[in-house]
């Protein structure tokens, strides 16, 4: 064999070890757990499907009737419009915040210190009542003749209150997470695109803002989810949002349950559908970081539910960037 | 090309460059050697305003840093101007700084598309042929992670030249690379110099201060201690501080 082995070496290198087949540790106790909680789902779905009080016969009908419907169309626009507002205000509170400037630095602070320190839904009433305070709403030279008068009933209608309380209040918490952003970029960032002769601007946007994005994404998806869930506030000055609009119904009908079955439905998936959304943001603005694979998310999903399955892939070719992005 | 007139700069209390008179023509490597904390990279971010200068004068091509003189008064550049007068002087760092959220090509053409405002055609040919001439070429769509620290190194040179500086500044360039890939870095550089480069490069390098320098200083506590040519400052040193530096570097 030896002088075979010599002869041709490599035909008889040694074999690989076998992969190792153990019998794997046994865990009574999760097993025990495992079985208790199984028993738990079973009886609750049980109760869900035949408990007659759940009426799913009636949920299904006002799912997609247009009272609910056009409540659903207030609440995405509500969230939209003050998640807009509360992010354009939050990266100007947060530059604010971060100037040279005590003036500029302390009026960012205290605005957020106001609008954190009061509840959203005392601000929300504020704001509906602002005609109290302000009757009319003027636009001119500060302390000078302003040239057109407002009425601030007609032009602070619950819509417009319920969209500046919710985007001003939103603003302060926005600021404090593009801050965190900024802050957790390094500053050899900011040297080095100075050093190329890039303004403080430039810098900002190009460099500074994107990376800081992967930091600002994840609280801003949260924020994003309870917003959808704060505008329900809004049924204290009238409005008839998603939540609201099932009251009204069940107020006459006496469904309350399955209307709020029927509200929590539409929460629940355009909760689901944001979730999705913030994957895919994340996974841009995650780009260039070798230690993010991308996968999409249902490969995630899948390596999650199978672990074992999961296959150890080398990493893919980074994503291109398009071309229009610069 | 840069002239330092009694440089002194203070961090708070702690005075980090005590009156640093300097001169480096065209065309000229000079090499700044000291131990850590001598001011050596606090004097390269004066050249380029990333630090202010707290007394003296630092002028780059024969214009004030920073600053304008008029009537005896000094007044300080708006932001845009002083933007603009860095646009003429690259800089390399020890810690590379690329963006990471770019290729390397889009690293490159950033600055001469957002500053010079090159087309992004002639930016993206001018920028192939600068990481070709780093030897770069097939790195070009590679993300900074996905590159070795002597690549990173490399493309941080080569986005430097897009901007067709007058003068390079290089911040100890090699000290955050594994000992391996120094070598292909210092190629770069040296070619660099062989061109006529203008440079200011603060290294440990000795070998490299010897090969390409033309005039070694040497710096410690936030003064000039010694200049001269390399073989002079390097083999014959006369100020005690500077044997005992080269004895410690030179040791191993």
């Amino acid at each position: 064999m030896a002088t075979e082995a010599s002869a041709r070496p490599e035909i008889e290198r040694p074999e690989p070890p076998d992969e190792i087949q153990a019998v794997p540790v046994r865990h009574p106790g999760r097993w025990v757990a495992a079985v208790v909680v199984a028993v738990l789902i079973v009886a609750v779905a049980h109760s869900v499907a035949t408990n007659p009080r759940f009426e799913w016969g009636v949920v299904g009908d006002y799912l997609f009737s247009s009272r609910i419907l056009d409540g659903l169309v207030l609440t995405l626009e509500l969230t939209v419009v003050a998640m807009a507002i509360g992010i354009i205000l939050g990266v100007v509170l947060a530059l604010m915040r971060m100037s040279e400037s005590a003036l500029l630095s302390g009026t960012s602070w205290v605005y957020i210190w106001l609008l954190r320190g009061t509840p959203v839904l005392v601000q929300i009433l504020f704001w509906n009542f602002i005609a109290a305070l302000y009757p009319t709403v003027g636009l001119g030279i500060p302390f000078g003749p302003s040239f057109v008068h407002l009425d601030a009933n007609s032009l602070i209608t619950p819509f417009v209150a319920a969209m500046l309380a919710l985007g001003l209040n939103e603003g302060a918490y926005m600021s404090e997470i593009v801050r965190a952003g900024i802050i957790s970029v390094d500053e050899g960032q900011t040297d080095a695109a100075q050093a190329l002769g890039m303004t403080r601007l430039q810098t900002m946007r190009r460099v500074v803002l994107p990376q800081a994005m992967r930091v600002i994404i994840p609280p801003t998806g949260n924020e994003t989810i309870s917003m959808l869930k704060t505008t329900s506030l809004v049924a204290f000055i009238g409005l008839a949002d998603l939540l609201y609009s099932a009251q009204l119904i069940y107020s006459v009908n006496y469904k309350t349950i399955p209307l709020l079955i029927t509200a929590s439905i539409w929460y629940l998936a355009v909760t689901s559908v944001l979730s999705i959304g913030q994957y895919y943001i994340e996974r841009h603005y995650g780009r260039g970081r070798a230690r993010e694979a991308e996968l999409s998310l249902l490969a995630r999903l899948r390596a999650g539910l199978w672990p074992r399955h999961a296959e150890v892939k080398p990493l893919p070719e980074p994503p291109k960037m398009p071309e229009d992005h610069r | 090309m840069v002239k330092a007139k009694d440089v002194h700069k203070r961090f708070g209390r702690l005075e980090v460059l005590k009156g640093i008179s300097l001169q480096v023509a065209p065309g000229e490597v000079m090499c700044l050697i000291g131990p850590s904390g001598s001011g050596k990279s606090t004097l390269l971010r004066c050249v380029n305003h990333l630090e202010k200068i707290n007394r003296g004068r630092l002028w780059v091509d024969g214009k004030l840093v920073g600053y304008k003189e008029a009537g005896g008064k000094l007044y300080e550049l708006p932001e845009p101007q002083i933007a603009r007068h860095r646009a003429d002087v690259g800089m390399v760092f020890q810690r590379f700084n690329l963006f990471p959220h770019m290729t390397a090509i889009q690293n490159v053409i950033e600055a001469p598309i957002r500053v010079k405002k090159t087309r992004k055609r002639e930016a993206l040919t001018r920028g192939q042929e600068l990481l070709e001439r780093v030897g770069l070429a097939d790195k070009v769509d590679e993300y900074p992670a996905r590159l070795s620290g002597g690549q990173q190194q490399r493309v941080a040179i080569a986005r430097a030249l897009a901007m067709d500086p007058k003068l390079m500044l290089f911040d100890e360039v090699t000290s955050a690379l594994d000992p391996e890939l120094v070598k292909e870095v210092l190629d770069v550089m040296r070619e660099l110099a062989r061109m006529g480069m203008t440079m200011i490069v603060v290294t440990h390098e000795m070998g490299f201060a010897r090969d390409v320098a033309d005039e070694v200083v040497f710096m410690d506590e936030g003064t000039v201690v010694e200049r001269g040519k390399p073989a002079d400052v390097l083999d014959s040193p006369r100020e005690e501080r500077t044997k005992r530096f080269l004895g410690l570097v030179l040791a191993h």
